[in-house]
């Protein structure tokens, strides 16, 4: 009996530490005003001015943005950043945003490339603070269409550092599929010739490539932007998805494995991200990649610095050193993506790669409908309805999936 | 002998007078392990159950409600998912008890004394490998241009591609040692000459197996069966790698916590599984199994 007393004290002291660590998150940015953005993010100072190299930064990187040699020796950009600098890099890559926004909580890494999806919650959480931009001096390069973006700044203050930007575009095999597709819909035909070998994203976010197709398909539907969807656009995006589901052969999140799918064909059609296509074309994969009449979602990054981090001054150095014209040029190159760096054209080993990807082309980048965080606050400006958040999205991509 | 004993004997003679004490010290270390970290453990997970998230900063919001579980009774999708991830781990429990009792029986009962030891390394070889590889193998295996499909192409058949079918091959494959070896250690306690005394009563073999053997052996496989099937209840490994575009309770744990960061629902979907063990524990606790582990 005494035995089973001390047994339940020590439970209940375990749940009150739990209950009293949990509680320490409440504070947070539901306050009254909200900004622009539908949000008033927590207050958090910008660093003023650089200090000694911490000697050692963890970054937490999309797979391609911080090679190190460990997938291609001849692929290092991190080593010549610690030679440089002092700074001893660890490299962490991530599946899919929501996992970069979960790992940030842990305050371990120093700095991460966040894709708009992922940014705002973010900066929302007070993960990620503002970024003095004045201390990176290779920011003035940066295409001015990419700074101050909702996806990067909140009531312009700057969050981050560009990277660069790009589509998730239509992968096919050459060999399988003719003519060559020039639209999504043999993603989303129910009568899809290609049936069980669609490859689609594994995240809620791939939402959005539905709202796209409806976009295009469905103008009654009135979807102006794939990340403000009320009620009706949603559950027809979300119908969409369902339908495609028996055609889908996979979905992936671990770019690797889309990688050997299509090798293999296994998949031969499906959404993919450039560095995909070109890694399975260098491994002899007859593929070919386009953005599809309909337009297409993407991604606009942007490196930025933990609210927690130890190793600002390495955090700072290595922003202006990933987004240095050499390097940016090296990373897009290698990634398959348009810099940030307005210099960073002149030092690609292919020329015309600035052009494939339209770098300074700010029409073309207005075309892709980059991530963004869904937020009940319409994005598209609508204040009559409210629009579906982020955890509706991923309850309902739970019920895609079933 | 006058001279004060050393400490030591004087600490042995104290404990031995005090055998509670003894005991108490003993098995302080064991209880607390097991009364904070495992039970605590499981509190803390059933506590966070009636919590929830904020979704936009997905910082933890600890209001009390029942609305996670709500959600997990109301929304057939889970059920779907529960009853696919029960259907999974009841097939591998039977495919892995049917390969396993002939291979343990042999090992047990035909095999030379050395023979036997090589079969028990040999079986337990593929626990040495890394699970990653092993499923991965299966990956490769079960490709449009994998090995399964080249071997059934003359026959006019191709392989079961990524799914629910891949996923039992891949999980039985995964777990089948563990069924192998709790069977062959019961099968090796049976003594034969109940086996010659069931011949000598005029028994043919089957009828000595279905009377004799399995009635004695059933204990051990129902024993392998709790680690065959729990293994894949909470299973989302090999789903993710073979699957296809299904998934298991898990995954849905999985994507809770890394995708939509939402650690008190992934809570609420943790507990199905323990539920559904306690369940089935109650029920093989009848058959004597647990004193076979």
């Amino acid at each position: 009996m005494k035995n089973r007393k001390t047994l339940l004290a020590g439970l209940c002291g375990v749940s009150l530490l739990l209950a009293a660590c949990g509680t320490s998150g409440s504070d947070s940015s539901t306050g009254s005003a909200p900004g622009a953005q539908g949000f008033t993010p927590p207050k958090l100072a910008a660093l003023t001015q650089l200090g000694q190299p911490e000697g050692q930064l963890n970054v937490l990187a999309w797979p391609g943005y911080a090679e190190n040699g460990s997938n291609d020796s001849k692929i290092n950009w991190v080593k010549p950043f610690e030679d440089q600098t002092g700074c001893k890099v660890t490299v962490k890559p991530f599946g899919t945003s929501d996992e970069a926004v979960t790992l940030m909580k842990t305050g371990q890494y120093d700095v991460v490339s966040a894709s708009g999806d992922a940014s705002l919650r973010l900066v929302a959480s007070g993960d990620v603070e503002p970024v003095n931009t004045a201390l990176v001096p290779n920011y003035n390069d940066v295409y001015p269409f990419l700074k101050n973006k909702a996806w990067n700044s909140v009531n312009n203050v700057a969050y981050g550092i560009p990277h660069g930007w790009g589509a998730n575009v239509l992968t096919y095999r050459t060999d399988k599929v003719s003519p060559e597709p020039t639209s999504w819909s043999p993603m989303f035909d129910v009568n899809s010739p290609y049936k069980g070998k669609i490859i689609a994203y594994d995240s809620p976010i791939y939402i959005a490539d539905a709202a796209l197709y409806l976009m295009a398909h469905q103008p009654d539907l009135g979807i102006k932007n794939p990340y403000a969807l009320d009620d009706k656009q949603f559950n027809a995006a979300v119908d969409l998805l369902k339908k495609q589901r028996p055609n889908v052969s996979e979905y992936w999140s671990d770019y690797l494995k889309e990688t050997q799918s299509l090798k293999n064909a296994d998949a031969v059609i499906g959404t993919a991200w450039q560095v995909t296509v070109n890694l399975a074309k260098s491994e002899g994969a007859p593929l070919g990649a386009t953005v599809p009449s309909e337009g297409a979602t993407g991604w606009s990054d942007t490196w930025m610095v933990s609210a927690k981090s130890q190793h600002k001054t390495c955090a700072y150095k290595w922003m202006d050193y990933i987004i240095s014209p050499k390097v940016n040029a090296q990373v897009a190159e290698y990634f398959g993506e348009a810099p940030a760096n307005s210099k960073a054209c002149a030092e690609m080993t292919d020329k015309t790669l600035c052009d494939t990807y339209h770098a300074n082309d700010a029409a073309y980048a207005a075309k892709i409908q980059y991530w963004t965080t869904p937020i009940q606050q319409c994005l598209d400006g609508r204040t009559d309805v409210k629009c579906k958040d982020y955890g509706d999205w991923t309850k309902a991509w739970t019920e895609i999936k079933g | 002998m006058t001279a004060v004993s050393p400490p030591s004997r004087r600490a042995s003679a104290f404990f031995f007078r005090k055998p509670k004490l003894r005991l108490g010290i003993l098995l302080s270390a064991p209880l607390l392990w097991l009364g904070l970290a495992y039970l605590g453990a499981l509190a803390a997970l059933f506590i966070t159950a009636f919590w929830s998230t904020d979704v936009f900063t997905g910082k933890v919001v600890t209001d009390w409600s029942f609305d996670n579980f709500v959600t997990l009774f109301t929304d057939s999708v889970y059920r779907t998912i529960t009853l696919r991830t029960v259907g999974i781990a009841l097939l591998v429990t039977v495919i892995d008890a049917v390969i396993a009792f002939p291979m343990a029986f042999a090992m047990a009962k035909l095999a030379s004394p050395k023979a036997q030891r090589i079969l028990v390394i040999a079986v337990m070889t593929p626990l040495w490998a890394s699970y990653l590889v092993k499923a991965y193998a299966w990956r490769t295996l079960l490709s449009g241009n994998g090995a399964i499909s080249w071997l059934l192409s003359p026959f006019g058949l191709s392989g079961p591609g990524y799914g629910v079918a891949a996923t039992v091959i891949t999980l039985s494959y995964l777990w089948l040692p563990y069924m192998i070896l709790p069977i062959y250690a019961g099968l090796e306690r049976l003594p034969d000459s109940l086996v010659d005394a069931s011949g000598d009563l005029g028994a043919r073999s089957f009828r000595t197996f279905r009377s004799v053997i399995l009635p004695l052996a059933f204990p051990a496989i129902v024993a392998g069966s709790i680690f065959t099937f729990s293994l894949s209840l909470g299973d989302y490994i090999a789903v993710k790698i073979v699957g296809g575009t299904s998934q298991m309770l898990g995954n849905v744990v999985y994507d809770n916590i890394g995708a939509a960061n939402n650690l008190p629902f992934a809570a609420t979907v943790a507990i199905v599984p323990v539920v559904i063990m306690l369940v089935y524990l109650a029920v093989v606790r009848r058959t004597g199994a647990l004193n076979n582990l």
